[in-house]
C-alpha cells in the first residue's frame, strides 16, 4: 500500500514502470527500490534462508545486510533495497547462494 | 575524468552522508580536490529520510528538517567544481598499495588518492529473540527509508523495539503516515531518548512500556503477533506477565554499531568501546587514524547524530586539506571551531556517554586491533 496524504512529505508519482517478480507484473513509481514496490503490492517474503528454508524478508533497507539478495536480470545476489526498478526488468526470487555470472 | 588505469586524487571520500558532504564541502572550500563515492544512486545518507526538526544551535542548521539539510548540502556539493561525485559508485577494498577499489554499476575503477576520509556510517543493530527472522521484522530505518524515501505504508500496526531517539522519532513518524503502533517497549527503568520526543508520542495515545521487553514473534510466513513481558529490577522476565500485541511489523530500534570494514583494511588500529556502540578507530585531535592520510568522520568515529557527523566531517575535511599544504592560514582556526562545536554539542546529558566513550578510546590499554581483514603477514 502507498501513502497519499502525508502532512510533511510529498511523493512523486508521475512515471509508471512495471517490472515482473517470479512472472507476475509489479508496478512501480520513481523514488521507489524494488523491495519498495514489492513491499507496496503487499510481497514481503522476498527469499528463503539457505539453509533452513525459512522466509526472510527486508532488514536494513539501507544495502547493509543481505536479507534481500534477488537475481535481477539474470544477476544472483542483487540487494534489491538499493536497486530501482527499470521497465521490463526481470526480478526472481534467489534459490541458494547464487552462480557467478558473465556478460 | 575517471580513466580505466589507476586514478590519482587529492582526497578520497568514502559515503556521501551528512558527515561526508560536509568534509568534502570543508576540504573543497580550501581548495583540496575531492571525490566522493557514494553507494547509493543519491547523496544525503540518511537525511533522506528525516522528516524531524534537528537540535543543536543555528551553525548545525538546528530548526531545519534533515531532509531539507540533505537537500541543500546535495545542491552545494554538486555545484562545487573542486568535487566530483560518483554515485552508484560502492568502495569494495582499500588495498595494500593504498589503491582504493570501487564498483560503478559493474564497473570496477582503481583510485589512488593522497588522504581518505572514511564516513561510511552505522548499521542498525539486531537482537535476539524466537521468530526475529520472519519478513517484518525490520530494522528502524528500513521502516523510515519504505514510509519517507519511497512513500510506502511499511505496515498497519507496528511493535517499536527501543525508545531511543530513533525509536521515539519513528514511531511518531508512523503515526503520520497512518500506521497504528500497538506500543514501544523498553527494557530500560526510563525512557532512552529526548522527552520531548516521548512526549510527543505519549500525547498521541500510543503507550512507552518502560521494563518490558519482547519475548518472541509469531506468524506462520511472516510476522503476524509479538509476545511482549515486564522485566524485573535486574533485567529479568517476570513469568505470568506475557502480554500478546497483534502487529504485523516489529521495528528494532536498539541501536547502530560502526560500520568500520574499511578502517579494518586500512590497517587502522581499532578499540571495543561499548559507549561508542562498537569497534572504533582510535584517532588524533584532526580526526586521523594511526595509519597516516586516512580520517574518519560521522557515526564511524562512534554512534551519535547527524548534526555532530557533520561538524566531524568539516573537521576532518580541514584537517585533510590543511595536510595538503591548502588554507594553510584558515585552517587551525576552522578546525578549532569545529572541535568548540563538537564540544556544545556533547555538552548535553546525552553527549555524557559519547565523552566517557572517547576517554576510554584514548586511554592507554584495552584490546586494539589491527589487519582484521589480513590473512597471512
Amino acid at each position: 500500500m502507498r501513502i497519499k496524504d502525508h502532512p510533511i512529505l510529498d511523493f512523486e508519482r508521475n512515471e509508471k514502470i512495471t517490472f515482473t517478480y517470479n512472472g507476475q507484473s509489479i508496478e512501480a513509481y520513481a523514488n521507489e527500490s524494488i523491495a519498495a514496490a514489492l513491499h507496496a503490492s503487499g510481497i514481503r517474503v522476498f527469499g528463503h534462508g539457505v539453509k533452513l528454508h525459512q522466509p526472510r524478508g527486508l532488514f536494513c533497507a539501507i544495502g547493509n545486510c543481505s536479507s534481500c539478495f534477488m537475481t535481477v536480470d539474470g544477476v544472483p545476489n542483487v540487494r534489491i533495497c538499493t536497486t530501482y526498478p527499470e521497465e521490463g526488468m526481470v526480478v526472481e526470487e534467489q534459490v541458494g547462494r547464487g552462480v557467478a555470472w558473465s556478460d | 575524468m575517471i580513466n580505466p588505469g589507476i586514478n590519482n586524487a587529492e582526497i578520497l571520500i568514502i559515503g556521501g552522508g551528512p558527515a561526508g558532504l560536509c568534509a568534502a564541502k570543508a576540504a573543497a572550500e580550501l581548495g583540496a580536490h575531492v571525490i566522493i563515492c557514494e553507494r547509493d544512486r543519491f547523496l544525503g545518507g540518511q537525511l533522506v529520510k528525516q522528516t524531524h526538526k534537528f537540535f543543536g544551535s543555528e551553525k548545525q542548521s538546528a530548526g531545519k528538517r534533515g531532509i531539507w539539510i540533505g537537500e541543500n548540502l546535495t545542491k552545494e556539493i554538486e555545484e562545487n567544481e573542486n568535487i566530483v561525485v560518483l554515485k552508484n559508485a560502492a568502495v569494495v577494498g582499500y588495498y595494500e598499495d593504498g589503491v582504493v577499489g570501487v564498483m560503478q554499476n559493474n564497473t570496477f575503477i582503481k583510485i589512488k588518492p593522497e588522504k581518505t576520509i572514511i564516513a561510511t556510517g552505522a548499521a542498525e543493530k539486531f537482537l535476539v529473540f524466537p521468530g526475529n527472522s520472519l519478513p517484518g521484522v525490520y530494522g528502524a530505518g528500513a521502516v523510515q527509508t519504505l514510509m519517507n524515501v519511497s512513500g510506502v505504508k511499511p505496515a498497519n500496526r507496528v511493535l517499536m523495539v527501543g525508545s531511543g531517539n530513533i525509536g521515539l522519532i519513528v514511531a511518531y513518524q508512523l503515526k503520520q503516515a497512518g500506521v497504528e503502533i500497538a506500543a514501544v517497549v523498553e527494557a530500560a527503568p526510563q525512557v532512552g531518548g529526548f522527552l520531548v520526543h516521548a512526549s510527543k508520542i505519549r500525547r498521541g495515545g500510543i503507550p512507552v512500556l518502560t521494563r518490558h521487553t519482547i519475548v518472541k514473534a509469531y506468524g506462520k510466513d511472516q510476522v503476524e503477533g509479538a509476545v511482549i513481558c515486564k522485566l524485573d529490577e535486574t533485567g529479568n522476565p517476570i513469568p505470568g506477565t506475557e502480554q500478546d500485541i497483534e502487529c504485523d511489523v516489529i521495528c528494532l530500534a536498539v541501536g547502530l554499531t560502526p560500520l568500520t570494514e574499511i578502517c579494518a583494511q586500512a590497517e587502522c588500529d581499532l578499540k571495543y568501546i561499548k559507549e561508542l556502540s562498537g569497534h572504533v578507530p582510535i584517532v588524533d585531535e584532526n580526526l586521523q587514524t594511526t595509519t597516516n592520510g586516512v580520517y574518519v568522520a560521522g557515526d564511524i568515529t562512534g554512534v551519535e547524530e547527524a548534526s555532530s557527523a557533520m561538524v566531524e566531517g568539516r573537521l576532518a575535511g580541514y584537517a585533510a586539506a590543511e595536510s595538503l599544504n591548502y588554507g594553510l592560514e584558515k585552517a587551525p582556526a576552522l578546525k578549532e571551531e569545529a572541535r568548540e562545536e563538537l564540544r556544545e554539542l556533547r555538552a548535553g546529558p546525552m553527549g555524557l556517554t559519547i565523552l566517557k566513550g572517547m576517554e576510554k578510546l584514548n586511554a592507554e590499554g584495552g584490546h586494539v586491533h589491527a589487519n582484521l581483514n589480513r590473512y597471512s603477514e
